[in-house]
C-alpha cells in the first residue's frame, strides 16, 4: 500500500508538476497557434450560456477557494473559528460547486447533442470534460459527506501540498484519508498534467494584461526614424518584433 | 503634429455594377479554406438590404463600434476592458453562423454513383460544417438585386428614420431603385477591433495603416467580431482564430493592387496614400455627431504643404511615400474635391475607406405621382417618356437632386450619419460634373448655365474635367498609386542583418564556431 501511496502522493504530483511546467513552456514555444480554447460560441450561442457561465464562475470561485486554503490556512482556520462564518463559507462553496457541476453537465450535453459542436470536438476535449466532471462530483461528495472541509483541508491537506512544493514530501496525512478524498487529490494532479496539452491552456493566458494596455496598438516594423538618420550609429538592437 | 501614412481607398458607387468579381477574387486567394468558407472579406451588398451578416448596421443588436458617453469620452459599445473581460465566457452580442449563413456544398458524387433507378439523381446540399444534408435557408447575397424584399430590403436599418410613407414609396414597383455597396475592411484610424482585443493580437501597421490579426496571439476571445461595427472581423470556427481583410498586404508590398481592386470590372476602386495627423485622432473620434465628418477630413493633411512634408520626413515617412501621397487619387476624391464620404461615420472608428455616393438613382427621378406625370407613363409598358426622364437641362437645375428617387435621408443615414446637407452637396457636385461634360460632349447645355452650375458647387471647369477623367477614363496607374515598400529596408524589418554576417548561411543563425 505504501508503494501505491508513494506513487499517488509523491510520484504523480511531481510528474504532473514537471510535465505541466515543461509542457507549458514547450507548447507555448512550439505550438503557439494552439495555445487557446477553441470557442464554439460562434456555432451555437444560446445553450452555451447555460453551460459556460455557471461552470466558469463556479470553477473560478472554487479554484481561488482552494488556493486560499493552501496559501493562508491559518487565516481560514481563524475565520472558521466562528461556526456561523464557517457555515456561510461551506454553503457558498457548495453552491458554486453545484453551479460548476450543472454548467459542465450542460456543456457536455451540448457538445454531444449539437452536430455542429460535435464536429469541433476532439478526444482531448471529451477526456478533459469527463475528468473535470468526476473531479467536481468528488468534490461535492466530499463537501457533503466529510463536513467542514474548509477547516480540515486547511489543517490537514495544506501542510501536505506545501510539503510537496518545498520538496520535502510528507504524505502521512494524505495517506490516511478516505479514498474519495484521495481520488480527488490524485485526479487534480492528473488534470494539472493535462493542462498544457488540452484546451485548458486558456486559463494560463487569461488576458488580464488587457486592463493595463492602451486601447489602440500600432506596430512599426522598424524604427524608420533610425533608418533614415544617416548620422546615427549602426544600431545593435533588433526590431522589437523580430 | 504626428504625421503618418495610411493606405486608403475610394469606392465609386455610381460605377459599381454588382458583379461580385471582387468577392470571388478575394475568396479564391484568401478564404477558400475550412472554417473560412462563410467569410467574405470583400462582399457586395444590395442597398436597400439587410446586408451580411444580416442587419449588421443595427448596433442595438450587435453592439459594435464606439459610443460617446455623457462625459464626452468615447467607449466601446459592447466590449472593452471591463465588459469584454466579464463577458469572456459568453459574449451576448456575438453574431452566430446563422446570422451569416451556413456554408454548404453539393454531394456531387451522388450524380455518378447513384444506382440505376427511375428518377434522375440529384446532388443534395451538404453542410460544410457538419457534413450532413441541410435545408439551405440563406446564402451569400441572398438579397441580391432586391430579391426577397419583404424580408430583406424592408428591414434595412438605414430605413429606420424614414417615414412609413417614404418607405412605401421606395418599394413601389415603378419607383424601385437600388445600388450596390461593396465592402471590405475599412482599416480605420480608430479601429474598434484593435481596441477590443483582450490578447492584443490585432494591430495597426505603423507604416501603412493596414490592420492585421496575429494568428499566433489570437486566443479566440471573439471580442473583435462584436466590436467591429462593420462586422469585418470574422471568427474561424475551425482554427479558433479571428480573421479579417488584410488589404492583400503581400501584394501591396510588391507594388500590386489588392486582388479585389485589381479585378474590379467596373473600375470603381481607387487606392492611395493619405497623410494624416495622428495627434488629432482622439479629437476626431470623439467629435459631436454633426462634426464627425468635418473633423475626420481635418485629420487628413495636405501632402503639398511644406510644413506637412517636413514633419512627415522627420517622422520617418519615406520620400517615395510622400510623393505617392501627392499623386493619391484618394486624396483628390476625399479632400481636393470633397466627393467621397466614410461609411457610417457615426460608428466613430474613423474608417479610411471612402465612398462616392451613387447619383444614378437620383438622375432617374420620379417625383410625386401627379396627374400630369401619370400621363407621361406609357399606358402599356409603364415606362417614362425619355425626354422627361433625362431632362437634365431644365430650368430647375437641382430639382432632381432634391427630389431623388432614392430618399436623400437614406443616403445620409448611410454615409453622413444622417446629415442630408453634406450628401446633397456631394450629389450636386457629381451632377455639376455631368452637366459640364454634357456641355462639352453633347453641347445642348448653354455655357452660361453650365458655368453657373459649376460655380454653385465651387468647382472650376478644370476640376470638373479632372473629376471626369479620374472617374471615367483613369488608367490603372491613376487608380492605384502604391508607394514602394522599400525592400532595402524591409530586409531589416524582418531580420537583423548583422546576424547573417559570419554565420553559416541559410538555416543557421549562430556562428559556425564552438568556442566563442
Amino acid at each position: 500500500m505504501s508503494l501505491f501511496n508513494n506513487f499517488l502522493f509523491i510520484g504523480l504530483p511531481y510528474a504532473a508538476l514537471v510535465v505541466f511546467l515543461i509542457g507549458t513552456i514547450y507548447m507555448y514555444r512550439s505550438a503557439k497557434f494552439k495555445f487557446s480554447s477553441l470557442s464554439s460560441e460562434f456555432l451555437e450561442a444560446k445553450s452555451l450560456f447555460w453551460g459556460s457561465v455557471p461552470f466558469h464562475w463556479g470553477i473560478i470561485f472554487l479554484f481561488f477557494g482552494h488556493l486560499i486554503g493552501l496559501l493562508i490556512p491559518g487565516a481560514v482556520l481563524a475565520w472558521n473559528s466562528v461556526p456561523l462564518r464557517m457555515v456561510v463559507i461551506e454553503v457558498t462553496a457548495f453552491a458554486f460547486g453545484i453551479s460548476a457541476f450543472i454548467g459542465l453537465i450542460n456543456l457536455i450535453i451540448r457538445r454531444k447533442t449539437n452536430r455542429r459542436i460535435w464536429t469541433v470536438t476532439s478526444k482531448m476535449d471529451l477526456l478533459v470534460e469527463i475528468l473535470l466532471l468526476v473531479e467536481i462530483f468528488l468534490g461535492l461528495w466530499i463537501a457533503y459527506e466529510f463536513r467542514w472541509g474548509s477547516s480540515w483541508f486547511a489543517a490537514v491537506l495544506s501542510p501536505y501540498i506545501v510539503s510537496i512544493f518545498t520538496l520535502n514530501p510528507d504524505i502521512s496525512a494524505a495517506a490516511n484519508l478516505h479514498w474519495v478524498i484521495q481520488a480527488h487529490i490524485a485526479l487534480a494532479f492528473v488534470i494539472l498534467l493535462l493542462i498544457p496539452f488540452s484546451r485548458l491552456v486558456h486559463l494560463l493566458v487569461y488576458p488580464l494584461h488587457y486592463l493595463w494596455r492602451p486601447y489602440q496598438r500600432v506596430i512599426w516594423y522598424w524604427g524608420r526614424k533610425k533608418v533614415r538618420d544617416s548620422n546615427g550609429t549602426w544600431s545593435v538592437s533588433k526590431a522589437k518584433n523580430n | 503634429m504626428d504625421v503618418r501614412a495610411q493606405i486608403s481607398m475610394v469606392f465609386h458607387l455610381d460605377k459599381c455594377i454588382g458583379c461580385h468579381t471582387c468577392s470571388i477574387a478575394c475568396k479564391n486567394i484568401w478564404t477558400d479554406r475550412k472554417g473560412a468558407e462563410y467569410m467574405w472579406w470583400n462582399n457586395v451588398e444590395t442597398k436597400p438590404g439587410t446586408g451580411y451578416p444580416t442587419k449588421w448596421e443595427d448596433q442595438s443588436v450587435y453592439k459594435g463600434g464606439w459610443k460617446k458617453n455623457f462625459t464626452g469620452e468615447i467607449s466601446l459599445r459592447g466590449s472593452g476592458k471591463y465588459k469584454g473581460l466579464l463577458n469572456i465566457f459568453h459574449n451576448p452580442h456575438l453574431p452566430v453562423i446563422d446570422d451569416y449563413y451556413e456554408p454548404w456544398t453539393y454531394k456531387y458524387t451522388d450524380l455518378i454513383e447513384s444506382p440505376e433507378g427511375d428518377d434522375q439523381p440529384t446532388a443534395r446540399p451538404i453542410s460544410l460544417i457538419t457534413g450532413e444534408p441541410i435545408d439551405i435557408k440563406a446564402g451569400p447575397n441572398w438579397d441580391d438585386d432586391l430579391s426577397g424584399t419583404p424580408d430583406y430590403a424592408r428591414n434595412d436599418p438605414n430605413l429606420a428614420s424614414l417615414s412609413p410613407a417614404e418607405r412605401d414609396a421606395m418599394f413601389q414597383l415603378e419607383r424601385m431603385a437600388f445600388f450596390y455597396l461593396p465592402r471590405i475592411c475599412n482599416h480605420c484610424l480608430n479601429p474598434a477591433c484593435v481596441a477590443s482585443c483582450p490578447s492584443g493580437a490585432i494591430y495597426k501597421r505603423g507604416e501603412d495603416g493596414v490592420v492585421l490579426i496575429n494568428q499566433k496571439v489570437c486566443r479566440a476571445w471573439r471580442m473583435c467580431v462584436t466590436a467591429c461595427p462593420y462586422k469585418k472581423s470574422y471568427y474561424n470556427w475551425h482554427t479558433g482564430k479571428s480573421e479579417k481583410c488584410i488589404l492583400c498586404y503581400p501584394r501591396l508590398e510588391a507594388g500590386l493592387a489588392p486582388a479585389c481592386m485589381h479585378s474590379c470590372v467596373g473600375r470603381i476602386r481607387y487606392l492611395g496614400i493619405l497623410l494624416y495627423d495622428a495627434d488629432k485622432i482622439k479629437d476626431a473620434a470623439s467629435a459631436n455627431d454633426d462634426e464627425l465628418i468635418s473633423k475626420q477630413m481635418n485629420l487628413i493633411l495636405d501632402p503639398f504643404d511644406p510644413e506637412v512634408i517636413k514633419d512627415a520626413k522627420s517622422n520617418g515617412v519615406a520620400d517615395t511615400t510622400i510623393n505617392a501621397a501627392q499623386y493619391s487619387p484618394v486624396y483628390k476624391f476625399v479632400k481636393s474635391w470633397g466627393l467621397a464620404l466614410p461609411l457610417h461615420p457615426e460608428f466613430r472608428t474613423l474608417p479610411m475607406l471612402f465612398y462616392v455616393p451613387p447619383l444614378l438613382p437620383v438622375m432617374a427621378s420620379v417625383t410625386e405621382q401627379s396627374k400630369e406625370q401619370t400621363e407621361k407613363f406609357d399606358s402599356i409598358a409603364k415606362v417614362w417618356n425619355d425626354k422627361w426622364l433625362y431632362d437634365t437641362s431644365t430650368e430647375e437645375l437641382w430639382q432632381n437632386v432634391e427630389r431623388a428617387r432614392f430618399p436623400l435621408k437614406y443616403m445620409a443615414n448611410l454615409l453622413t450619419g444622417g446629415d442630408e446637407n453634406s450628401i446633397k452637396s456631394v450629389l450636386k457636385k457629381l451632377m455639376a460634373v455631368r452637366i459640364h461634360r454634357r456641355r462639352v460632349t453633347v453641347g445642348d447645355v448653354s455655357n452660361q448655365k453650365a458655368d453657373k452650375v459649376l460655380s454653385d458647387v465651387n468647382l472650376s471647369s478644370e476640376m470638373a474635367d479632372a473629376i471626369y477623367y479620374l472617374t471615367s477614363l483613369a488608367k490603372f496607374d491613376d487608380r492605384f498609386v502604391i508607394p514602394p515598400a522599400h525592400r532595402e529596408q524591409a530586409i531589416e524589418m524582418l531580420e537583423y542583418t548583422g546576424d547573417t554576417r559570419g554565420s553559416a548561411g541559410f538555416g543557421f543563425k549562430e556562428k559556425p564556431s564552438r568556442i566563442s
